[in-house]
């Protein structure tokens, strides 16, 4: 694979937009919108995630075997959430007897 | 070529593959890292779902400025991380040195911050196991909140630690000249840890520190 130095010019716009986002996740955190709170909080956050895993950790221009390892950490975590879930969200769904 | 030598392990065709090696190893390291702080963030997740109204309260007892303050700092310090591979790629020792220690001292920073704050909850009576001497709505759920807080902002902190062990023998490494820009594996992945550290908090702050920030009153 071709190396690729990423320059500290490209580092520093990632970073002044990481910032913004934590001012944005802050102020929102503020503002009474209901339900949208945590989906907004979550949401910027996961674009905060994004940028520091493609740009600062490189995996825009990393090996393709490298993306795969980094989707499945992702992956295996969603696994994870999801069952843990839809247990915890269907447990109360049938009447089962002595509970 | 000594020194390219010196680079490259024989098991390796070239200097690039073994550098990709390295990289994916660490990236198989940091996939079982999410795996082990998400069995934490899917407890939450479960806990919090299940009695939010108790973790709102709770939640409004940590100091939304101190946490924002954190993110900062460690976000400036996961650039400085960034800047220091930059150095390292194309062969500035001195400027590679210095980023370094930007790094430490940013993260000393942040361990400062949390620490004070970690303090400040103990004097409140907001310590489970050590001091807890919440009487408010819901005082059970609410130590549920703080244990899960101590527990998840403990586990980061100790992976701060550990990172901050690493930068010190990094920068005495690069201080000793031992990097060059055909050899800078070491920076390479440690700054995919202190990335990934930094990754860690990116939830921590929203999840713990702004989560029923709205509902003050």
């Amino acid at each position: 694979m071709a190396e690729h130095i990423v320059t500290k010019k490209q580092y520093a716009y990632v970073f002044v937009i990481l910032l913004v986002l934590t001012l944005g996740t802050t102020v929102a955190g503020n503002m009474d919108l209901g339900p949208f709170n945590v989906v907004v909080a979550l949401v910027i956050a996961v674009i905060k995630a994004s940028l520091v895993v493609l740009f600062f950790m490189h995996v825009y221009w990393s090996t393709k075997l490298t993306r795969l390892v980094a989707v499945s950490g992702i992956a295996w975590l969603g696994l994870l959430l999801w069952l843990t879930l839809t247990d915890m969200i269907s447990r109360g769904w049938l009447g089962v007897p002595g509970k | 070529m000594a020194n390219h030598s010196l680079a490259l392990r024989h098991q390796f065709e070239d200097v690039a593959q073994q550098k990709d090696a390295s990289t994916l190893g660490m990236w198989i390291f940091l996939a079982t890292e999410i795996l082990f702080f998400g069995g934490m963030f899917c407890c939450y997740t479960v806990y919090r779902s299940s009695y939010p109204h108790a973790f709102g309260i709770a939640s409004n007892h940590l100091e939304v400025l101190w946490g924002a303050v954190s993110t900062v700092v460690l976000i400036c310090s996961s650039y400085f991380m960034a800047c220091s591979v930059n150095s390292a790629a194309t062969g500035y020792r001195k400027a590679l040195v210095g980023f370094l220690v930007l790094t430490i001292l940013l993260a000393v920073a942040f361990l400062v911050i949390e620490m004070s704050e970690w303090y400040l909850l103990y004097k409140e009576g907001l310590m489970p196991g050590v001091n807890f001497t919440y009487k408010g709505i819901d005082p059970g759920h609410v130590q549920l909140f703080f244990c899960m807080y101590f527990a998840m902002t403990g586990l980061h902190a100790s992976h701060v630690t550990i990172g901050i062990v690493i930068l010190i023998i990094l920068a005495f490494r690069a201080y000793a000249d031992v990097f060059t820009p055909a050899y800078y594996t070491p920076v390479e992945i440690s700054g995919l840890y202190w990335h990934f550290v930094d990754l860690v908090w990116i939830f921590l702050f929203p999840l713990y520190y702004l989560i029923a920030r709205h509902l003050q009153g």
